[in-house]
């Protein structure tokens, strides 16, 4: 019964987010939440029951299509509405409804003090019924629907509070920048047709095996553009830049758009290709090398930031970083699971951090924090357990993820890469454990004003934070690869990814690492997590002047990060003050003096024109009957004299 | 022209000359009713040569031509003087120098 109503599931949000737009303003708060929470809630439901359904089906046969109508039709080309359900969509629809309903609930407590509540759920609800589409889709076209338009709700978003400039002008940038990335995606599908003559899954990526050899350009090309684009969704090199000023979004949305679901919409859609990539190793090895950097990039700007959110925002991009790193070694099993327990624990960062925030009347610098762990208990533990996910500490979700990838990394034989990785888990660990430390320990630094106004948050923001925390600790159980029955997530993905292996199986042997060599990886990503919390421990809590003298004795690191490495002002004078001088020359000579000449030309030549024949309109009755007259003797004249 | 002393010839020059009388009525004349006049005898100049061929050629057509040419003339005239009275209650003028809005 689940899978028959498949189609409800994004549909719902949409039903919400078209009520709850048109009556923004009119309807009462209680509505609006009613709407906005309960049509994301029973689409979580149907999710669940279209889940149990599909588990009910042997491994094989679980792929199940729903086409409701044909969208597009023109010649040869026609486009469906046609929804997927496959293990990996499913896993990402669990997350997006799994997150998005938490999200929502934790919403009504965290934005009930605003003003514009009707269009905040209204943007919100778009946002899942896009997300979805993004993610059931089941050919490029109805993905590309749903990824520009997931694109348009974060631009919504960010620009919520759009009587700040800030917030404008990062909503702006976001749009640009992804619009970069979005012109490549682009570029790929259009090359994916004139190859296929078709846009849909199954057709191009049977196909893609016969058609294209192994490392020939158009496989490489495809995956070249396509991962051009998830560089603009996913925030990567070279297209991060927009994320970090995301943060100026309300913080629901940060921990909903900007960590948990869009801006993994790049690591699924290489998982949904992963038939092409693994057609072009170059192309792999260009998403691999990629992505490392840009978790090591990333990482290293974390660990100097003062706001909460852009800590927790290069987090994410670190940690993005880790699941293409897992997509680019071939492991897109593992890089969908990190991207599973990302979504818990740093959704649940997040709305930790707008817990505290609310809590703090909106104080987002760290050095105005500090001692926060007694007055806020609650968000304390709950935050703890995030932290200690994301930096890899056993038996949370996130050590499980990141050491699958980062095994992967070894076993395929890529061991640099290994290092660096592991690099950055002692990072992560370390600038996550700062900002903990700095937040919920050592003495207070509030202003008077925040302290006056200290609160712990409403149930409706700590019911989601509590089973966010629940998630967050025993997400990675699903994936234990040393027990019976274990790396469940991996067996259940399995068939969208078999015919990939079937790809590379003559080219590669299936990697496996000497036994014992898994249980010594671990042990060492474990250690280096404990190292980099007992590092910042020494640093923030243990002797708070070690981090001021470093920063006076390496000035130069120092400042390179405190300024993000200067990405965005060289942006800026490379990019965008050429094109924008560009364009205000252009207007000036081209469009002032050609186009605006061309047209005053035209009306002036009709003008010059008509005063020279409106003389002949003299206006005496007789003159235009002479004229008449002498019309008529010259044509009879001539009839007669011819 | 059988059963006739008077030239085919005769008629034309007549209607010949009442054209021209008209024409150069309408063209000299400052009077809206002297032009209108004018008109009229330029459109019997012209039933009289109608006539004269019907009668010359032993056909009917020219003489019906003819009441069509006197009913629409009458038709216009109800018409034009009507146009003329209305002109004449604004602009307290029948000079058709004096009614130049049109003048580009």
């Amino acid at each position: 019964m689940g899978l028959s109503i498949l189609w409800l599931v994004p549909l719902l949000p949409l039903i919400g987010a078209i009520v709850n737009g048109v009556g923004a303003g009119r309807l009462s708060r209680k509505v609006v939440s009613g709407i906005g929470v309960g049509s994301v809630g029973i689409s979580l439901a149907i999710a669940i029951a279209c889940f149990a359904d599909l588990l009910a089906l042997p491994p094989e046969a679980r792929r199940v299509t729903q086409a409701l109508y044909t969208w597009i039709q023109s010649g040869d080309f026609h486009a469906e509405v046609r929804y997927v359900l496959d293990p990996l969509s499913a896993v990402m629809m669990l997350i997006v409804t799994g997150v998005g309903f938490l999200i929502h609930v934790y919403s009504t407590g965290y934005m009930g003090h605003e003003k514009a509540y009707g269009r905040f759920f209204s943007y919100l609800n778009l946002f899942m019924f896009s997300m979805l589409t993004l993610v059931l889709a089941d050919n490029f076209v109805l993905m590309f629907l749903g990824w520009e338009a997931v694109g348009l709700c974060s631009y919504l978003l960010i620009g919520f509070w759009y009587e700040r400039p800030a917030a404008a002008e990062a909503g702006k940038k976001a749009f640009v920048v992804n619009r970069i990335g979005d012109w490549g995606f682009l570029l790929g599908i259009f090359l994916i047709f004139m190859t296929f003559g078709s846009l849909d899954f199954k057709t191009v990526f049977d196909q893609a095996p016969q058609r294209l050899a192994i490392g020939s350009s158009v496989a490489t090309a495809i995956a070249l553009l396509l991962f051009l684009g998830a560089t603009g969704k996913s925030a990567q090199i070279p297209l991060y830049v927009w994320l970090p000023d995301a943060m100026e979004g309300p913080t629901p949305v940060s921990a909903l758009i900007h960590a948990a679901t869009m801006v993994t919409a790049g690591v699924y859609m290489i998982a949904r290709c992963h038939v092409i990539y693994l057609l072009s190793p170059f192309a792999l090895e260009v998403v691999m090398i990629v992505a490392i950097a840009t978790a090591l990039l990333a990482a290293t700007i974390a660990l100097v930031q003062n706001d909460i959110k852009r800590v927790l925002a290069y987090s994410t991009i670190s940690q993005l970083g880790y699941m293409f790193v897992g997509a680019g070694v071939g492991a897109f099993g593992a890089g969908i699971f990190h991207l599973m327990t990302h979504a818990f624990f740093k959704a649940l960062l997040f709305l930790g951090a707008g817990s505290v925030i609310h809590a703090l009347s909106g104080e987002q610098d760290l050095w105005k924090m500090g001692g926060l762990k007694s007055q806020l208990p609650k968000t304390h533990l709950t935050f703890l357990i995030a932290t200690l996910a994301i930096a890899g500490v056993f038996p949370l979700a996130g050590f499980f993820s990141k050491d699958e990838i980062l095994y992967e990394a070894w076993v395929r034989g890529h061991p640099v890469i290994w290092t660096a990785g592991i690099l950055g888990a002692f990072l992560t660990a370390f600038y996550m454990f700062r900002l903990y430390f700095l937040t919920f320990h050592g003495p207070s630094r509030l202003t008077e004003e925040a302290k006056r106004h200290l609160h712990e948050s409403p149930n409706s923001m700590l019911m989601p934070l509590t089973i966010l925390a629940v998630l967050s600790a025993i997400g990675g159980f699903v994936q234990i690869p040393m027990l019976p029955g274990g790396q469940r997530l991996e067996h259940f993905l399995d068939p969208v990814f078999a015919d990939g292996t079937a790809v590379v199986a003559a080219s590669h042997a299936a990697a496996q690492a000497p036994e014992g060599a898994e249980m010594l990886l671990m042990v060492i990503s474990l250690a280096v997590a404990l190292a980099g919390i007992f590092t910042a421990w020494r640093f923030y809590v243990a002797d708070p002047a070690i981090p001021r003298r470093l920063a006076e004795q390496a000035r130069g690191i120092y400042k390179t990060l405190f300024n993000k490495y200067g990405v965005d002002e060289a942006y800026d004078s490379l990019i965008v003050q050429p094109i924008y001088r560009g364009s205000v020359k252009l207007w000036e000579d081209f469009d002032v003096t050609v186009i605006d000449g061309a047209v005053n030309g035209v009306g002036r030549l009709i003008q010059g024109g008509s005063s020279v024949l409106r003389r002949a309109q003299v206006g005496y009755v007789q003159v235009y009957a002479l004229i008449l007259t002498v019309g008529a003797v010259v044509v009879i004249g001539y009839l007669a004299l011819r | 022209m059988p059963g006739s002393l008077i030239p085919l010839a005769a008629y034309q020059l007549v209607a010949a000359l009442l054209f021209t009388i008209g024409l150069v009525g309408v063209l000299v004349r400052r009077s809206a009713l002297i032009i209108f006049m004018s008109i009229e005898l330029m459109l019997n100049a012209v039933n009289l040569s109608f006539v004269a061929f019907s009668k010359q050629n032993g056909q009917m057509d020219g003489q019906i031509f003819v009441f069509f040419v006197m009913s629409v003339a009458a038709a216009e005239v109800a018409v034009g003087l009507a146009i003329l009275v209305a002109i004449f209650r604004n602009r307290e003028t029948a000079n058709v120098d004096d009614v130049h809005l049109l003048k580009g």
